[in-house]
């Protein structure tokens, strides 16, 4: 790789392409190194492979079509995405959701919190041959999309939150699905503990390797795991508590060197540190069952739908029934727990819809096109904790039905503009083990 | 040994390309060509949960020059385009490309200037699996279908 001119000794340094297709830059990032030998000068990273113009998109749909979109920027924690920027756009609103519904988007945010650092750590040891870490984390990982599956309908690109609320009510038998994943996604960190955090090996490739400082991490913007391995205490949960993390008890790992073992060290802290978050959500959560009394009594036909959309079908088989003609009522106690009751964001229950006519015009001036949900005129900042740090949705109305503007700040734009400093003055070697424990996500990169 | 096909390239060439058809559609080296979301579903696939390698596929090879399969997963964008283009010519015949999840197969719901309309408009793609991602039920099924072609493939004439 060196060139060495005889006369002079001179040294020249080699330029080196890594990427856009390329095992380790996880598809879609172009790193461009600068070498002496195996020693890394000078790192130039080339974004924008994977630009699918999430902004401009948003700007066309309307509020509530912009949500599969944001599934899409971070794919790997979709759902704190959907929740960022529904908290925005109901900052703008001026509304508050239900109790129960932040309790639920609390929940969701820290199972997808799980997967992401589960997929983080799992690529990154799969990079530097790791496999058997990789698939325990893979399996880790799929109790939880199997949880995520029963309570959204979908694996991974979820559009699960709505303004106002979320899509649904949890299913029967969450909270013991949920507690159950959890056991499962415990006993698979503690194996891969094991595993890696005194392997010699994994050691030695990611100690004193990539460090971020704490100059840098400020300089650049950088936050969430990355800042806190070198660190920065900040943690938008603990700094701006935003749903219901005020009442949560719950820890931020710092970290003190700020090199890849130490960002591996905090994402396994945060995944336990999650995983509390969650056992204590699950017992707080409010609402509580509702449960048909089927002692023999008559019941409501729309009482008996609602159970069985839940799956609450055992013991209905002896039940008495009436009809309602008009279906009034149905799902309406559901509805209140999850979604805000004000009429111009949050959807009437189908049976209002199709039951009354103010409901109707309700369902349709929501849903027809250039009606809508129409935010008074003016812009809105909101940052959740998402997976990689800070992730920020700025809206801005001008009172019409569509955005006139979105913009994400996310966090993994800030992480790669800060790559150089960790990658600069290391090995080639070691541009695998950095940048697999950076978690760099192309679709909040490059939006 | 006396009866022979009455059409085709005759009886030992037909069944001598039954053979390599066999022994093709199950030791596929497949390229991973991952830029965005599918990757996920696709690390799924690999992983012990759904297992790939059941299927004889389990063995990605990150050099073109030794794959047999180009898995194309996940949007691609115009300045990805040339990139895909330059991996596939890479490729050594035979070979196959699967377009997983429905960025790849039509350009989904990013109908903007940034994504490719569909990665055949570049290259010519053998399996379309849509799905936004698509479930790992429904990769192991392409993977099968595109199995199958192999299979019936005449790989003896083939240009």
């Amino acid at each position: 790789m060196e060139e060495t001119t005889t006369a002079a000794h001179e040294t020249k340094s080699m330029l080196l392409n890594m990427g856009p297709s390329h095992p380790a830059m996880h598809g879609v990032i172009r790193l461009i190194t600068e070498l002496e030998g195996e020693k890394i000068l000078k790192v130039e990273a080339e974004i924008g492979y994977l630009h699918r113009a999430f902004e401009k998109s948003a700007e066309n749909s309307s509020w509530t079509q912009v949500m599969p979109y944001t599934d899409r920027l971070n794919y790997v924690s979709p759902l704190i995405n959907n929740f960022g920027y529904c908290g925005a756009v109901e900052k703008l609103l001026e509304i508050e959701i239900p109790e129960r519904c932040k309790y639920i988007r609390v929940m969701m945010s820290e199972v997808s919190r799980i997967t992401d650092h589960l997929t983080c750590i799992a690529a990154c040891t799969m990079e530097l041959g790791a496999m058997t870490a990789f698939l325990y984390l893979m399996k880790a990982r799929e109790y939880l999309y199997e949880v995520i599956e029963q309570v959204t309908g979908a694996r991974l690109t979820i559009s699960y939150g709505r303004i106002g609320g979320v899509k649904a009510d949890l299913p029967e038998g969450f909270d013991k699905n949920l507690l159950e994943a959890l056991r499962l996604t415990e006993r698979e960190l503690s194996e891969v503990d094991r595993l890696l955090t005194k392997n010699r090996i994994w050691v030695d490739r990611t100690r004193d390797v990539g460090v971020l400082t704490r100059e840098n991490a400020v300089t650049f913007g950088i936050t969430g795991p990355l800042a806190r391995a070198a660190g920065i205490n900040y943690d938008v949960r603990k700094a701006f508590p935003y749903l219901v993390y005020e009442r949560m008890a719950f820890e931020v790992p710092l970290g003190e060197r700020g090199d890849n073992y130490d960002r591996y060290l905090v994402r396994m802290e945060e995944m336990r540190q999650s995983i509390r978050i969650l056992r204590q959500a699950v017992r707080d959560l409010p609402g509580g069952p509702i449960a048909v009394d089927a002692g023999g009594k008559v019941v409501q036909s729309f009482d008996l739908v609602d159970e069985a959309k839940l799956g609450r079908t055992a013991g209905l088989v002896d039940v008495a029934t009436t009809v309602e003609p008009t279906l009034e009522g149905t799902q309406k106690r559901y509805r209140s727990r999850f979604a805000s009751s004000d009429r111009s964001v949050a959807l009437p229950s189908k049976e209002d819809t199709y039951g009354n006519i103010e409901g109707l015009m309700n369902h349709f001036k929501l849903i027809m096109d250039y009606h809508g949900i129409r935010p008074p005129a003016g812009e809105a900042y909101f940052a959740v904790e998402g997976a990689n740090g800070e992730l920020g949705f700025y809206v801005v109305s001008d009172g019409k039905d569509r955005p006139y503007r979105v913009r994400v700040r996310p966090p993994c734009f800030f992480n790669m503009a800060g790559l150089h400093t960790m990658l600069e003055g290391y090995l080639l070697a070691d541009v695998i083990a950095t940048f697999g424990s950076i978690n760099m996500i192309a679709g909040e990169l490059d939006r | 040994m006396s009866e022979i096909p009455d059409a085709g390239p005759g009886f030992f060439t037909s069944r001598l390309e039954r053979v390599i058809g066999w022994a093709r559609k199950y030791s596929i080296f497949q390229y991973p060509f991952v830029t965005a979301c599918c990757g996920m579903e696709y690390m799924s696939v690999a992983a012990g949960h759904y297992d790939i390698d059941r299927f004889g596929a389990g063995l990605p090879r990150f050099s073109p020059r030794q794959a047999d399969v180009l898995f194309v997963v996940g949007t691609i964008s115009h300045k990805m385009a040339p990139v895909l283009k330059r991996v596939y010519d890479q490729m050594c015949e035979p070979k196959w490309v699967v377009a997983f999840g429905v960025c790849t197969c039509t350009g989904g719901f990013y109908d903007n200037y940034a994504t490719v309309q569909g990665i055949d408009t570049i290259i010519p793609v053998d399996i379309y699996i849509p799905g936004c991602p698509p479930r790992p039920e429904a990769v192991l099924d392409g993977l099968m279908k595109l199995q199958a072609k192999i299979g019936k493939q005449q790989q003896l004439s083939r240009g």
